[in-house]
C-alpha cells in the first residue's frame, strides 16, 4: 500500500461508519454540501462523492454506505468493503458515535486490518457528554494507532481538525506494520494464519494486505470477493494448490464458519477492551429518556394511537395551514398573468399566441405552484422533524408484525414512508431491503402511498365533495381524518398486494433482518425547515413544474386544435369515455390521468382545461368555482370518489416509472409495477360505481 | 443455573447472558454484527404493540428482532437481582 504510483490528483478520503453515526452529517459538513440525511440504517445507498478544500489541497470525499461490518452480506456492506479494500483511498476517516462507541469499534478495527492510512473521528460527543460518557481520545489514539478527532458535526465542531488529520494521512507514508496488528486472535487461529501468510503474501499481489487475506481465507468462502480477488490478482485465492493443502489440513475448529466465529469474538472482545479503557461511562446509550419515549411511542396501549395521530396532526396542519397562502398564491399569479396577457396584447400579438402561452403554460404551472408549493412547504418539514427525531425506525418497529405477516421486510414501512415525500426516492430508498423478494414486493407496492404530487390532488377533491356540507374549523379536522382514511387504504392495499405477491409470484417466507432504534436526537428546527424547503420542496416543484409548462403548452394545443367539428381533446375523451364511465369517472378524467403521466399534479390542471371549452381555465383554488365546473360536467360524489380512488391506486409518474426501471433492470417487473396499483385502481373504482349504480346515487 | 433458551422468550425487562447461536449463513454473521457472541449480556427492552418483534438492547444500541430469528439465539436467562454487572442501564 506504500509508495503507490500514480496518485491521482484530487485525493481520495474515504468515509466509513456504523448506520446512524452521523456520517452524512460529517460529509455534508466537510462538503458544506446538503445532501438530506435520515436516521435510518441504509440512507446512503450510492457512494456519494463530493469535493472539499483544504488549505488549497482539493480531496474527493467518498461517503460509503453505513455498515455494521466489512464481513459483507448485504449490497450496502459490499461496496463498502470493496471500497475500502480495492480503491486505495489516501485515508479513511471512520466515523463512530461517541455515545455507543464500543460496537462502532468493530467495524473500525476492521478497516484497520485493510488500511492503517486511517483517522477515528469520534462524533456526537455533544450528546455523549449529556449522557455522562467521557471519551478519552488519547487513550484511543494510543491503542488505536491512529490519529484520533473528535467532533460534533451537527455544529460543524471538529471538522476543520477533522480535514486536517485526514490531509496529513494522505501525505504521510504509512505502512502495515504486521507485527502490530490490530485484533490479536486466539493462538490457534494465530497459527494457521502464520501458515498460510506465505501463500497469501504471494496471492495479495500488493493488492490486499496479505494478513487479512489470510483471514478471509480461513472463514466461509465469500464468492463476491473472490471473483474481485481474481479480477484484481489474477488468481482466485482459493483454488491455489498451496492455500488449498493448508485449509484442507486445518481441524474443522479453524476452518470455515467456526473460524469465522473466533475471529468476529476476538475482534468484539478486542473492541470492548479498547473502549473500556478509553470510555469513562456515566450510562450507555439506551438512557432513561430513550427508554420512556419508547415506552410511549411502541407501547402496547399507545404505540398505534399515537402514531395515527401524529400522522393526522401532520394532515390537519398541511391542510388547515396551506388554505389560505393558496389563496394569495392563486390570486397572486392570476392577476400576473391578466398582466402578462394585456402586455402580449399591447403588442399586438396574434391570439393563438396568448392562448397558448398564457393559457396553456402560464395557467398550468400557476396551477401547479399556488397547490403545491404551501403545502409541500408545510408537510416536508413537519415530515423531516419526525425523521430527524429518529421515530420513523420506531413506527417500523410498531408496523413490522403486518409486514411479516404479509411476507415482506420490516424496513418496507421506512421505503413507504419515504414515499410520501416521492415515490421515486422510496423505490429508490428500497434498496436497503437485503433480500431480492422482500426487495421486489417492496418495489411493486411503493406506489400505493401517495407522493407529494398527489396529495394537494386528494385533498382538494376531499375538500370539493366529501366535507363540503360541514362548516368552520370542523371542516379542516374532517379532511384531515378522511385524508388519513384514504392512506390507510392505501396501506391496505400494500399490505394485501404483498401478501398476493408473496403467496404467488414471489414465493417464500420472510427473511431475517436487523433494525436498530437509534436514541432519539432533538432535531434541529431550523435546520430542518432550510433543509427540507430548499432540497425538497423547491426541488420537487421544480420538476413538476419543468413538466407542467410544457404539459400545459401541449394539453392547450389538443383542445384548441379541431379536427372534424371538435378539439383533438374532446375526440380523445370521446374515444375513452365508455370505458372510463364502467369505472365511475368519465373520459376527461382518464385522459388527464393519462396526461398526466410526466407528473401527477398536472392532473387537475388538465381536468379543468378539458372542460373549459377553449382550454382556459377558471380561477383555480376557488374550490367552489371549480366544484361548480365539475359538477356542470355531470360530477358526482361517485365521480369524485372514484377519481379519489384512482389518484391513489394508478400507474407510477414517468420519474417513479424509470427509476423502477433502473432498480428492478427488468422490463418485466417496471411493467408489473405499473400494472398492479392500476389494476387495484380499477378494481376499487368499479366496486364503488357499481355499489352507486345500485344505490342510484 | 438456569436452563439453556432462544432470545425470543425473554419478557420486556428480563436479561440474559449469549451462549451461542443456532443460525447459519448470513443470519449468524448478521447477529454477529450486532454483537451477539457468547458473553454477551442482553435485555429485552420491549415489544411491538402487535407482539413482534421485540427490541433487545445489545452491547448499548437497542436492536429490534422478529421472535422467529431471535429464536436462534442460545441464551441463559438472568435472574433480576444480577443487573448492574457488566452495564449500567439507569433503570428508572
Amino acid at each position: 500500500m506504500k509508495g503507490r504510483a500514480g496518485v491521482p490528483e484530487r485525493r481520495v478520503i474515504a468515509l466509513a461508519g456504523n448506520p446512524n453515526v452521523g456520517k452524512s452529517t460529517v460529509f455534508n459538513a466537510l462538503t458544506g454540501l446538503r445532501q438530506h440525511t435520515g436516521n435510518w440504517p441504509g440512507k446512503t445507498v450510492t457512494n456519494a462523492t463530493s469535493v472539499c478544500r483544504m488549505d488549497s489541497e482539493e480531496y474527493l470525499l467518498a461517503d460509503l454506505p453505513g455498515c455494521y461490518s466489512l464481513l459483507a452480506h448485504s449490497a450496502e456492506e459490499e461496496a463498502a468493503r470493496d471500497f475500502i479494500c480495492f480503491a486505495h483511498a489516501a485515508a479513511t476517516v471512520i466515523v463512530c458515535d461517541a455515545t455507543c462507541l464500543e460496537r462502532n469499534l468493530i467495524l473500525a478495527l476492521q478497516v484497520l486490518e485493510i488500511t492503517p492510512r486511517a483517522v477515528l473521528c469520534v462524533n456526537l460527543l455533544d450528546e455523549a457528554r449529556r449522557k455522562g460518557i467521557r471519551v478519552d481520545l488519547e487513550e484511543l489514539e494510543l491503542l488505536l494507532g491512529i490519529p484520533v478527532v473528535g467532533a460534533q458535526a451537527r455544529s460543524g465542531r471538529g471538522i476543520r481538525e477533522l480535514l486536517r488529520a485526514a490531509g496529513n494521512v494522505c501525505r504521510e507514508e504509512i505502512a502495515l506494520e504486521e507485527d502490530r496488528p490490530p485484533v490479536r486472535y486466539e493462538p490457534e487461529v494465530e497459527a494457521a494464519v502464520a501458515r498460510l501468510l506465505p501463500a497469501a503474501r504471494r496471492l495479495a499481489q500488493g493488492a490486499v494486505p496479505p494478513r487479512w487475506l489470510a483471514l478471509r481465507l480461513l472463514c466461509p468462502e465469500d464468492a463476491a470477493l473472490e471473483r474481485t480477488l481474481q479480477e484484481k490478482t489474477g488468481a482466485a485465492p482459493r483454488a491455489d494448490p498451496e492455500v488449498r493443502e493448508i485449509l484442507d489440513g486445518l481441524p474443522e475448529g479453524l476452518r470455515g464458519e467456526a473460524a469465522e466465529d473466533k475471529i468476529v469474538a476476538s475482534t468484539v472482545e478486542q473492541a470492548q477492551r479498547i473502549a473500556q479503557a478509553a470510555v469513562r461511562c456515566g450510562e450507555n446509550g439506551y438512557s432513561p429518556r430513550d427508554r420512556r419515549l419508547d415506552r410511549l411511542f411502541t407501547g402496547k396501549r399507545t404505540g398505534l394511537p399515537i402514531m395515527l395521530l401524529m400522522l393526522l396532526g401532520i394532515f390537519w396542519l398541511t391542510i388547515a395551514g396551506s388554505n389560505v397562502p393558496s389563496q394569495w398564491l392563486s390570486a397572486g399569479l392570476f392577476a400576473l398573468g391578466s398582466w402578462l396577457r394585456g402586455v402580449l396584447e399591447a403588442w399586438n400579438a396574434p391570439s393563438w399566441v396568448a392562448g397558448l402561452l398564457i393559457d396553456g403554460m402560464y395557467k398550468t404551472l400557476a396551477w401547479v405552484v399556488s397547490v403545491m408549493l404551501p403545502p409541500m412547504a408545510i408537510f416536508f418539514p413537519l415530515f423531516t422533524l419526525l425523521e430527524d427525531l429518529g421515530y420513523l425506525p420506531r413506527a417500523a418497529f410498531n408496523l413490522d408484525r403486518c409486514f411479516q405477516k404479509c411476507g415482506a421486510c420490516g424496513k418496507q414501512a421506512l421505503t413507504t414512508a419515504m414515499g410520501f415525500g416521492c415515490n421515486a426516492v422510496g423505490i429508490t430508498g428500497c434498496r436497503i431491503i437485503d433480500s431480492p423478494r422482500e426487495r421486489l414486493i417492496a418495489l411493486l407496492t411503493n406506489n400505493f402511498v401517495p407522493c407529494n404530487g398527489r396529495l394537494p390532488m386528494l385533498v382538494s377533491l376531499i375538500a370539493m365533495f366529501l366535507t363540503g356540507t360541514v362548516g368552520g374549523p370542523v371542516r379542516s379536522v374532517l379532511s384531515a381524518a378522511l385524508l388519513l382514511s384514504v392512506i390507510l387504504l392505501g396501506l391496505g392495499s400494500t399490505f394485501l398486494c404483498a401478501r398476493v405477491l408473496s403467496a404467488t409470484v414471489l414465493q417464500g417466507t420472510a427473511s431475517s433482518f436487523t433494525l436498530e432504534l437509534p436514541p432519539y436526537r432533538r432535531p434541529q428546527v431550523g435546520k430542518v425547515i432550510v433543509r427540507s424547503v430548499l432540497d425538497r420542496t423547491l426541488f420537487v416543484l421544480g420538476r413538476a413544474a419543468a413538466v407542467a409548462a410544457p404539459a400545459g403548452l401541449i394539453i392547450w394545443v389538443l383542445a384548441n386544435v379541431r379536427a372534424g367539428g371538435s378539439s383533438l381533446l374532446a375526440l380523445c375523451c370521446g374515444a375513452l369515455d365508455a370505458f372510463a364511465r364502467v369505472f365511475g369517472m368519465d373520459g376527461v378524467i382518464l385522459l388527464a390521468f393519462i396526461l398526466g403521466w410526466p407528473a401527477n399534479e398536472i392532473v387537475i390542471p388538465i381536468l379543468v382545461m378539458a372542460y373549459t371549452a377553449q382550454g382556459s381555465l377558471v380561477s383555480m383554488t376557488d374550490l367552489t368555482a371549480l366544484h361548480a365546473l365539475l359538477t356542470q360536467n355531470g360530477w358526482t360524489g361517485v365521480t369524485a370518489l372514484c377519481t379519489l380512488l384512482f389518484a391513489l391506486m394508478h400507474w407510477p409518474c414517468s420519474t417513479a416509472t424509470w427509476t423502477l426501471y433502473k432498480e428492478t433492470k427488468s422490463l418485466k417487473w417496471t411493467l408489473a409495477g405499473m400494472a398492479l396499483p392500476t389494476a387495484c385502481g380499477l378494481l376499487a373504482c368499479l366496486t364503488v360505481a357499481t355499489v352507486g349504480r345500485l344505490l342510484g346515487v | 443455573m438456569n436452563r439453556e433458551t432462544g432470545l425470543s422468550s425473554l419478557l420486556p425487562g428480563e436479561t440474559g447472558l449469549v451462549q451461542g447461536l443456532w443460525a447459519n449463513g448470513p443470519m449468524r454473521r448478521r447477529l454477529q454484527d450486532v454483537g451477539l457472541i457468547p458473553g454477551t449480556r442482553v435485555e429485552c427492552v420491549g415489544r411491538s404493540p402487535l407482539g413482534d418483534p421485540r427490541a433487545y438492547l445489545i452491547r448499548g444500541t437497542v436492536i429490534a428482532l422478529r421472535d422467529r430469528d431471535a429464536q436462534s439465539v442460545r441464551i441463559r436467562p438472568e435472574p433480576a437481582a444480577a443487573e448492574g454487572g457488566l452495564w449500567t442501564e439507569g433503570r428508572p
